[in-house]
């Protein structure tokens, strides 16, 4: 176990990296927060498209 | 009126070096020492491509260690203990805490595009030391700085972007120049990259079918992400570049077949389809094509860089080319033309000092950073993180067989477009390649022709495929080639998209203050016209580029890097000019130092485009040689009839005009912020639009690695809000 605690620690670190920056911890944060106010979270499918909806009017640029 | 408050830092006056940290950074410094010594006097020899890498590591660590400290600290006197916009104004949307390790690599995703990847593959032309010098010198007292200080600025205004920064720090003169100047240049910029792109595409089938896939991939990324599993990106990423690398493989197979027959594109069918393409992206939702896209891109673009790192200490390639070419110092290249002074700068561009950079630095990013000292990692780290990527690029083109380079590079005109015809010419150059050399590397790469593929990609690709060959083995060179091509066309259609979306958005802000209406970003009329608006204007430069006789690249090139250092340029004004008017002209130096030797050399550069009496390197006179010919009735070669003539003639007129635009827009902007510079000078300091400062209640680690210090802190205050959202609930 002590050999393998380095790896299981860096894989951790990267899938928490991965979903941090994808933003997928984003929806875990939504619900964690609606649990702590006590309301209901709205589905998952309508949070994302929520999201899209604000991304379409944000244009933000690639740079060359 | 200094509006910063002192710092104050938990480490403060004891942050003494340890004897270790002495002896880490004496060893650095000694590495980066030797490093450079070997490249300063190796004449005539083989000189390894490692010590160009290692000369550029040891400098960055160097100049993010102490330079980029000096900067925060002592220059812009970050505070830690004041709130940022991301804290203060927090909406989950625009405004938003961000970790930093993951806004470095949101920011670094957006400000790396395919622009260090080209301008230092066609800077190789003057050989390998000017290029790599300006890179490492560049970044670290130019660029990154550039960018650090921006994002900064923008950070202590709520994220405003550049334009508003202008109008606001310096004037309305200033601010509507600015306003028209970054506008242009981003047409110009979007031009040149959809150049490159046709250039890398066109006559292979192999590339126009991968990278033709990309659109169906990303479509069904966006469906899936949309209705099938909302929100998992990484699960969908994985499938999409699953299949973008299948989409390469089976790109090879379809060579000598009728599907391949039907995808072999001219220059100006592709050019067709990509002013097409860009409009239809642009005005669809972003969830069907662009973020599908971006995801792909982020990740391709962040593993070819990974890969060549590892690929370069594997291969330990040896430099092909001489140090300073007599291109250098006779500014004859047929690459592009000019000496080494001014055009070298202007050249490099986006992997030493990116104006455009600036663009995202003010806007985005700031309204994301957690705390203040997160500016230096940020700004300044990503900038040399870009930076890595243009030497990187620089290598790849120094290590391939410079008769193939010249061979690659030289515009269709001039080599004539055959093995034998291109291979003669290269001769004339002082370099021997027989024909067949030349026809069996782009049969080793899957090609019908490597002779006169301008524009870079098809360079790097070359020297990726070789340089990935030697290090990993196994005789893919083909796949390589076009996993390279692939990763740079995906690189630049998604800047083509975005760059179209972000003009459009510009484009109706503008109209829309004497129309309110057509400023509605969710009108479709406006929506439509405004994006046909944008890709017309880029299309228009890039049919421009593709059908000039005298090579596209060669013509448009320099236009592009001069258009992104007046930005630059732009950029490091409002800098010199917030130093200025919050009191600090003791520290003006920092970003007056790089702002001045930009002006100096993209005035030399646009002086020499516009006012040359050199047909091969001023606009105005290339028109005037072809002007004179045509109406003495000849045909001057590279052009083959009148038409062509007129050709060269419009082109070469429309450039020098957008030339001179750029450069009096520019001096506007500068003129208008020199009379605040003496405003100030004499005031001692002016009023600004910084907001004033609100304690933060975040704590955060400042660094890429958290001291423990650092963790011990942020424990403790992560267990009081905890304790404390208990009691509140």
């Amino acid at each position: 176990m002590s050999i393998l605690a380095p790896a299981v620690r860096a894989w951790r670190g990267l899938r928490w990296y991965v979903r941090e920056a994808t933003g997928e911890a984003r929806w875990d944060e939504y619900v964690e927060r609606c649990a702590r106010d006590g309301t209901e979270p709205v589905s998952r499918r309508a949070w994302e498209r929520h999201r899209a909806d604000a991304r379409e009017h944000d244009p933000r640029s690639r740079c060359c | 009126m200094a509006t910063t408050t002192p710092v104050r830092r938990p480490d403060g006056p004891g942050r003494r070096m340890t004897p270790a940290g002495i002896a880490i950074w004496g060893g650095i410094a000694l590495v980066g020492a030797l490093c450079w010594t070997v490249l300063a006097l190796s004449r005539g020899e083989e000189v390894s491509a490692l010590w160009i890498l290692f000369a550029a590591l040891a400098s960055y660590a160097i100049a993010y260690r102490f330079y980029a400290r000096f900067i925060a600290d002592r220059v812009l006197e970050v505070d830690d203990t004041r709130a940022t916009p991301a804290e203060r104004l927090e909406n989950g949307q625009d405004f938003d805490v961000t970790d930093r390790r993951v806004l470095f690599g949101h920011h670094f995703a957006a400000i790396a595009g395919a622009g260090p990847l080209v301008g230092p593959v066609l800077a190789a032309q003057m050989g390998y030391l000017p290029g790599t010098i300006w890179i490492i010198v560049g970044v670290i007292l130019a660029g990154a700085v550039q960018d650090m200080m921006v994002l900064f600025f923008s950070m202590r205004r709520d994220g405003k972007s550049l334009g508003q920064m202008v109008r606001e720090e310096i004037g309305t003169v200033g601010g509507i120049a600015a306003l028209i100047a970054v506008f242009a240049i981003m047409i110009i910029i979007l031009a040149v990259l959809a150049l490159v792109v046709v250039n890398a595409l066109a006559e292979s089938p192999w590339g126009v079918f991968s990278i033709g896939l990309t659109i169906p991939i990303a479509l069904f990324m966006g469906f899936y992400l949309r209705y099938l599993r909302p929100g998992r990106v990484s699960e969908t990423t994985a499938i999409g570049v699953a299949l973008l690398l299948l989409a390469i493989v089976v790109g090879g197979w379809i060579d000598d077949t009728a599907l391949g027959e039907t995808l072999t594109l001219s220059h100006e069918t592709l050019t067709v389809c990509l002013i097409v393409y860009g409009f239809i992206a642009s005005v669809l939702p972003v969830w069907m094509l662009l973020t599908p896209r971006d995801y792909l891109s982020t990740f391709m673009k962040i593993g070819v860089i990974a890969l060549l790192a590892v690929g370069l200490v594997l291969a330990r390639p040896v430099l092909a080319n001489d140090d300073v070419t007599s291109f250098a110092l006779d500014g004859d290249g047929p690459v592009f033309a000019g000496k080494l002074f001014p055009f070298v700068f202007i050249t490099i561009a986006c992997g030493a000092l990116s104006g455009f950079h600036a663009l995202i630095s003010s806007g985005t990013t700031p309204k994301m950073i957690a705390k203040e000292s997160h500016v230096r990692m940020i700004g300044y780290g990503g900038m040399l993180m870009e930076s890595f990527v243009a030497i990187s690029a620089l290598i790849a083109a120094c290590v391939i067989d410079q008769g193939l380079y010249f061979a690659m590079n030289s515009p269709a005109g001039a080599t004539g477009g055959t093995a034998a015809s291109a291979a003669e010419f290269v001769g004339t150059l002082g370099f021997t390649i027989p024909p067949d050399t030349l026809t069996q590397a782009a049969a080793a790469v899957q090609e019908p022709t490597l002779v006169s593929r301008t524009g870079g990609a098809p360079t790097l690709a070359v020297g990726i495929s070789q340089i990935f060959t030697d290090a990993f083995g196994g005789g893919l060179a083909a796949f390589w080639y076009h996993f390279a091509i692939m990763f740079e066309a995906l690189f630049i259609l998604t800047a083509v998209d975005a760059g179209t979306r972000v003009g459009r958005f510009m484009l109706q802000d503008t109209i829309g203050n004497i129309w309110p209406r057509y400023g509605d970003t969710s009108w479709r009329p406006a929506a439509w016209s405004a994006s046909a608006l944008v890709v017309a204007a880029w299309g228009y430069m890039l049919y421009v580029g593709v059908t000039d006789p005298l090579g596209g690249i060669n013509q448009l090139f320099p236009l592009f890097g001069i258009s992104n250092q007046l930005l630059a340029a732009i950029a490091l004004c409002v800098c010199v000019t917030l130093m200025l008017k919050h009191g600090k002209a003791r520290w003006v130096w920092v970003p007056l130092v790089p702002l001045v030797w930009d002006l100096i050399t993209t005035m030399t550069a646009s002086w020499q485009k516009v006012f040359s009496d050199n047909p091969a390197i001023g606009y105005f006179a290339q028109a005037d040689r072809y002007r004179d010919a045509r109406d003495a009735g000849e045909v001057l070669a590279p052009a083959k009839d009148a038409g062509q003539m007129d050709q060269v003639i419009t082109n070469s007129t429309t450039n020098g005009v957008l030339q001179l635009t750029f450069a009096i827009l520019v001096i506007v902007v500068v003129a208008n912020a020199a009379v605040v510079w003496v405003r100030a000078l004499r005031a001692g300091s002016l009023p600004t639009t910084e907001v004033p400062a609100v304690p933060s209640q975040i704590v955060a680690p400042a660094d890429f690695f958290a001291t423990a210090d650092e963790k011990a802190a942020v424990r403790a205050w992560e267990e009081s809000r905890l304790t404390s959202t208990g009691r509140h609930r």
